[in-house]
């Protein structure tokens, strides 16, 4: 049995959180030395997202934790939702990413846009993981620039006609219901986009497994294609309204992968760590020469840095004070940090490294999917530089 | 179902510990303190009590400093009802004074059963429980790792050397509990955050010094360095001797 995680707490960061967070963060930590960390390696080499977690992730309360208790979730603040990302991400990526799509990308809309009925009807059952989502935003042809999209939403005397092709989309061939996006106008009118609640067995949808992937491999992405999908009149959510509505719910999930860049970071430090004082070379450990202390030095730097943009980040958005711009920085920030310490730790640990039955190649793999999901770091540079100049760069 | 349930603040296993200047006690900076493993046990197993039962109550005690409030609270964030922290600022090193301090405290109310962990995994003491049954006059089964109660009876078992005993015992009773018993849950995150409006009691208590004075804490002994004899079964022969002859473990 390996050890439980410990964390890193160079600047004792446990001193900005409450009690009830370090408690949250630290049942949750367990939970993933307990329950993640055993079937990880395996599940990513055989391909697939390890499903028998979700009754568990579901009973301590991890979906959409940051939503009212009314609808069955946790209640919890930002900065506690940011630490169950973070120890979720500590295990795998792809655990967190089912988390993030479930509670950020589908509650999340569902709760903002959607209606009373809406949100009775769909988020008690999606807390309790009884009912497992998707978010349909990408095409093959829209990636970066979401507002050009092709699929369409026809108003019916008898409801809603969808028609369009989604693509990379989390959890597409495992979730009962999709949070789709289209146009209900013209192709050249991105304002028209709305939100529309799909039940994946209704006629018309269809979901297929992406093969293939070499990152990300423990979550489930596909392709989904809507040909004459009709739904009723009440499917769409009546309170979303141009691109901004899916942007919002980015925002929200992208919030949440700052944090679990954290995670994936700080396990691959630990690993990198423990590797360097055990494995001797030159009759002694490689954590005694000072090329492999400047790389852990670098990392924890890092991680700290991070941490602090984390829990700044997360008081400002329990206040209502954090930006869209504020959020891309830290996204952007952290999964590239992340990435520079899985590399780099993946070198440190030198062919072992290559192994699933260690972290850091499998961290490193699924961070560049992070890298390009919700925003590529491209496209953040670019909100940023946007945001400083005042000058757009998109197009 | 009334049940009572002593719980300790303990350091986490996984923390290393260091031994403070004066050579008697732990240096607790940096040192992260959680409820300690075998209560976990205690805790659970009166939580499934009372759920079987359908009503009761499950009360959580705890003798220590008042940081052992966050203790406390992680039992009533696993479903624990209420808790009383009998506060100290140093627990006493004679395990008699702190049954001393529990027994007067449960005393006050009638229990249907009151359960400890087994043993504290910080001085491995084993006997604030049965110190407590023997001060209660009540019977007590120790080291519990199975456990069935049938009205005003219990049966309980409990791992001994080669064999497993199992002990017919009347309500109310006192057991502490061991590995195997249950498996403990984790508190939720609602309960983490309803455990915050639990009625929670701290009493000052002024345990007596007893009879026991700590001399000196020190770390182990280094373990000496290993040796690999060989490799795959060719070695066993040569392994087995040395076991043997030089280990003399054989
Ligand atoms: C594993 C995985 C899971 C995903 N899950 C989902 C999901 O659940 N739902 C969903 O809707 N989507 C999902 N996505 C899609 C993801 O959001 C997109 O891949 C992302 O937005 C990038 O789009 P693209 O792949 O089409 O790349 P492109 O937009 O084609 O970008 C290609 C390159 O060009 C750069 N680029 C683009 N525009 C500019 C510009 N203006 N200036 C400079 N450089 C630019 C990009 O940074 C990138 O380097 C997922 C993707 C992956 C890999």
């Amino acid at each position: 049995m390996a050890s439980k995680f410990q964390g890193v707490d160079f600047y004792q960061t446990d001193g900005l959180l409450s009690e009830e967070e370090r408690a949250i963060r630290d049942t949750v930590r367990e939970w993933a030395d307990d329950n993640v960390i055993p079937v990880i390696g395996e599940a990513y080499v055989a391909g697939k997202f390890p499903m028998q977690l979700v009754p568990g992730m579901a009973e301590l309360g991890l979906f959409g934790a940051n939503l009212p208790e009314e609808y069955g979730c946790a209640g919890l603040n930002n900065v506690a939702y940011g630490l169950i990302m973070q120890e979720l991400e500590r295990g795998d990526s792809g655990v967190r990413s089912f988390a993030s799509v479930q509670g950020a990308l589908v509650m999340y809309p569902i709760y903002a846009f959607g209606s009373e009925e809406q949100r009775k009807k769909w988020l008690p059952q999606m807390a309790s993981g009884k009912v497992i989502g998707c978010f349909g935003l990408t095409e093959p042809d829209y990636g970066s620039n979401p507002a050009g999209m092709i699929t369409v939403a026809k108003d019916t005397k008898d409801g809603w006609v969808l028609n369009g092709a989604k693509m990379w989309i989390t959890n597409g061939s495992t979730a009962q219901v999709a949070v789709v996006w289209a146009k209900t106008g013209a192709l050249d009118e991105p304002e028209s986009i709305r939100g529309f609640i799909v039940p994946t067995d209704t006629k018309g949808f269809s979901a297929k497994d992406q093969k293939g992937k070499l990152s990300l491999r423990a979550s489930d992405t596909s392709e989904l294609v809507l040909q004459d999908v009709h739904v009723p009149k009440d499917a769409i959510l009546p309170k979303s309204g141009g691109l901004k509505s899916p942007l919002m719910c980015l925002t929200a999930a992208r919030y949440g992968i700052a944090w679990g860049a954290v995670g994936a970071a700080m396990a691959c430090y630990d690993e990198a760590v423990s590797y360097a004082k055990q494995r001797v070379m030159f009759d002694k450990p490689i954590g005694g020469f000072q090329l492999q202390q400047a790389r852990l030095a670098d990392m924890l730097t890092e991680i700290t840095k991070a941490q602090l943009l984390c829990v700044q980040l997360g008081r400002l958005k329990d206040e209502g004070k954090s930006t869209p711009q504020q959020v891309s920085l830290a996204k952007r920030n952290n999964v590239n940090m992340a990435t520079d310490i899985a590399r780099e730790t993946r070198r440190l640990l030198g062919a072992n490294g290559i192994l699933a039955e260690y972290q850091a190649m499998r961290h490193l793999a699924n961070l560049e999917s992070v890298y390009t999901y919700e925003g590529t770091h491209d496209v953040h540079t670019l909100i940023l530089g946007q945001e400083i100049t005042g000058l757009s760069a998109f197009n | 179902m009334k049940i009572a349930v002593c719980i300790k603040r303990v350091p986490d296993s996984e923390t290393r510990v260091k031994i403070a200047a004066d050579g008697k006690s732990l240096d607790e900076a940096g040192v992260k303190f959680v409820l300690n493993p075998y209560d976990e046990f205690a805790v659970e197993e009166a939580l499934r009590r009372k759920e079987q039962a359908g009503a009761g109550e499950v009360a959580v005690f705890c003798l220590g400093p008042a940081a052992a409030q966050e203790t406390i609270r992680t039992a009533l964030a696993m479903g624990a009802d209420r808790g009383v922290l009998l506060s100290v600022d140093k627990i006493p090193a004679d395990p008699l004074e702190s049954a001393k301090v529990l027994a007067a405290e449960l005393k006050s109310s009638s229990w249907d059963l009151i359960l400890f962990g087994r043993m504290a995994i910080d001085d491995y003491n084993t006997q604030v429980g049965t110190l407590v049954a023997e001060l209660l006059d009540l019977p007590c089964v120790s080291a519990v790792s199975h456990l069935d109660i049938e009205g005003a009876k219990g049966v309980a078992e409990r791992e001994i050397e080669g064999g497993i005993e199992v002990v017919d015992f009347p309500l109310p009773a006192v057991l502490t509990t061991d590995k195997g018993l249950n498996e403990p849950r984790y508190p939720a995150l609602k309960g983490i955050m309803a455990a915050k409006k639990k009625p929670l009691d701290i009493k000052p208590v002024q345990p007596g010094t007893g009879t026991l004075e700590i001399a000196a804490l020190t770390p182990p002994p280094a373990r000496k360095e290993g040796r690999i004899v060989g490799e795959g079964a060719g070695a066993v022969g040569e392994l087995v001797r040395l076991l043997r002859e030089e280990a003399k473990v054989l």
